[in-house]
């Protein structure tokens, strides 16, 4: 059993961890530690980061099923806000670093390129779920609605899954890793849902 | 909003390991002073290159053509061909001439380079990711290796193929395209004089990396076309296969001519970054090489042959 108070306490150091690779990655960036072509580089790592980091909250959410990691919900929020940062970050490179502002040509890539125009949805779909994430929020939506706008959640992992499916060009891999595992969770849910009704039922 | 000039912006290119010319350079006296003996004679003054450069435009550092590669036999990562390709041995190589000639046979690298004069040429070259570079590369032409094989008249295309050897190129153990690799090129796009075999860049045989020790380079098509560690060359009477158009024909034609209104899923094809540079730059119509090339694709509907 994992306390809530222990997990409160180490908030911060779990913060730091999660935002260090930007950091790390955006010093390299500047002094010139990133390659060759670091523009290309850092879009990746963050757009990377940032799926792997809310592929965390989906595993987190379905770990806190299990009785003695309920705890582990104390991080969920925090965890998603971080997971924002980087998909933040990672748009900011391409409308900054790669397109430089160019918004007529960044317009007209979001609508001819299926893998842009899902990355951005993705992005806008997780807007309403950082904007009701404050603890009064939950409290003026009532928790049955905060809940069903927080389900979008797999909505935008699979929009930044299949970004990342449609961008890359020869192996398939990663993102069909990310996929097989957002498909495991959804079904142990279920499961737990159906077999926990059954339970009641009874 | 208001236009922005790449000349009005400071070089942001601080953050980049910037190229200076005499940078370059410096690499490649430290390259060519290494112990082993250059295929052929790449010769080395700073001002050849220079000479061939187009206006608004800078050599790439030897460091960045040799570090920054799409070469999947060795991995599919940009630094693995320069990481992952010590074991590949270019020496000895040869080059086998099949298909429709008088008489197939297999060349000798050294005997062919005894027979050919090492050019200097100055080209772009457009990835289709959308990034560009310009390269000294040294080689010679094409035509010239043809030449030499003699094809028959029924000829009309030539397919190249990449050596396939999957103990010294780590990428090719696993089928992330079917090896070997193969590309091909029309005949009289193979006999054009910008089509150059290479064999060396900054004066420095290939490295591993760049497809030593011999390889294609096509300044006005994307840069897959430009097969590298050739080990065969075949004439044949119809259109070849090419490995990329065979695994993604709808994204990757024969032709694969740099054209920005040939759409691409993936990558805009109407600007390019040039690795070191910050803005973008507008992506010329077969690279820049129009004047030389477009006639041989007078009448063709480019969206067909794409």
């Amino acid at each position: 059993m994992i306390s809530s108070r222990l997990v409160k306490k180490n908030k911060p150091t779990v913060l730091i961890l999660l935002l260090l690779p930007s950091f790390i990655w955006v010093g390299m960036f500047i002094t010139g530690n990133l390659g060759v072509n670091p523009i290309e580089i850092l879009m990746d790592k963050l757009g990377e980061m940032s799926l792997r980091i809310l592929l965390l909250v989906l595993i987190i959410s379905s770990l806190s099923e299990f009785t003695f990691l309920r705890s582990l919900l104390n991080l969920r929020r925090l965890i998603g806000l971080v997971a924002f940062y980087y998909l933040f970050l990672h748009l900011t490179c391409y409308v900054f670093l790669d397109h430089f502002f160019n918004f007529a040509f960044i317009l007209k890539d979001v609508i001819k390129r299926p893998f842009i125009t899902f990355g951005f949805l993705g992005f806008i779909l997780l807007l309403p779920l950082v904007f009701t994430s404050t603890n009064n929020m939950v409290k003026k939506l009532t928790f049955k609605v905060w809940k069903k706008i927080h389900y979008l959640i797999y909505i935008v992992i699979l929009l930044g899954i299949f970004h990342f499916y449609l961008l890359t060009k020869a192996d398939k891999t990663e993102p069909l890793i990310y996929l097989g595992i957002v498909i495991a969770l959804f079904f142990l849910r279920i499961y737990k849902k159906i077999f926990i009704r059954r339970v009641a039922l009874r | 909003m208001k236009k922005i000039f790449s000349s009005e912006i400071t070089p942001y290119s601080s953050y980049i390991n910037r190229r200076k010319f005499i940078q370059s350079t410096s690499a490649l006296s430290i390259a060519s002073s290494l112990p082993f003996a250059l295929h052929a004679s790449h010769k080395e003054s700073s001002t050849q290159f220079q000479d061939q450069l187009d206006e608004g435009e800078e050599l790439n550092s030897f460091q960045e053509i040799t570090t920054y590669n799409n070469f999947y036999e060795f991995g599919m990562g940009k630094s693995d061909p320069s990481e992952k390709s010590s074991k590949f041995k270019s020496k000895p190589w040869s080059i086998n001439i099949e298909g429709l000639v008088d008489k197939p046979f297999t060349l000798n690298l050294e005997d062919l380079l005894s027979k050919v004069t090492i050019e200097d040429r100055v080209y772009r070259l457009r990835c289709v990711e959308a990034w560009s570079m310009v390269i000294p590369w040294q080689g010679f032409p094409l035509s010239k290796l043809i030449e030499i094989a003699s094809p028959l008249d029924t000829a009309k295309f030539i397919q190249f193929k990449t050596t396939y050897r999957p103990e010294e190129m780590p990428g090719q153990k696993r089928n992330i395209l079917p090896w070997p690799y193969v590309e091909g090129l029309r005949m009289d796009e193979a006999m054009h004089p910008l089509t150059l075999l290479s064999t060396g860049l900054y004066g420095h045989d290939l490295l591993n990396q760049n497809g030593a020790p011999l390889r294609l380079v096509v300044p006005w098509k994307y840069g897959f076309k430009s097969i590298k560690s050739i080990e065969s060359i075949r004439f044949v009477d119809r259109q070849p296969d090419a490995t990329w158009s065979m695994v993604a024909p709808s994204e990757y034609g024969f032709y694969s001519n740099v054209n920005n209104s040939v759409h691409h899923p993936r990558w805009t094809q109407a600007t390019e970054r040039r690795i070191g540079e910050f803005l973008r730059r507008t992506t010329l119509m077969y690279n820049g090489y129009e004047e030389e090339v477009s006639h041989l694709y007078k009448g063709m509907d480019l969206n067909k042959f794409y």
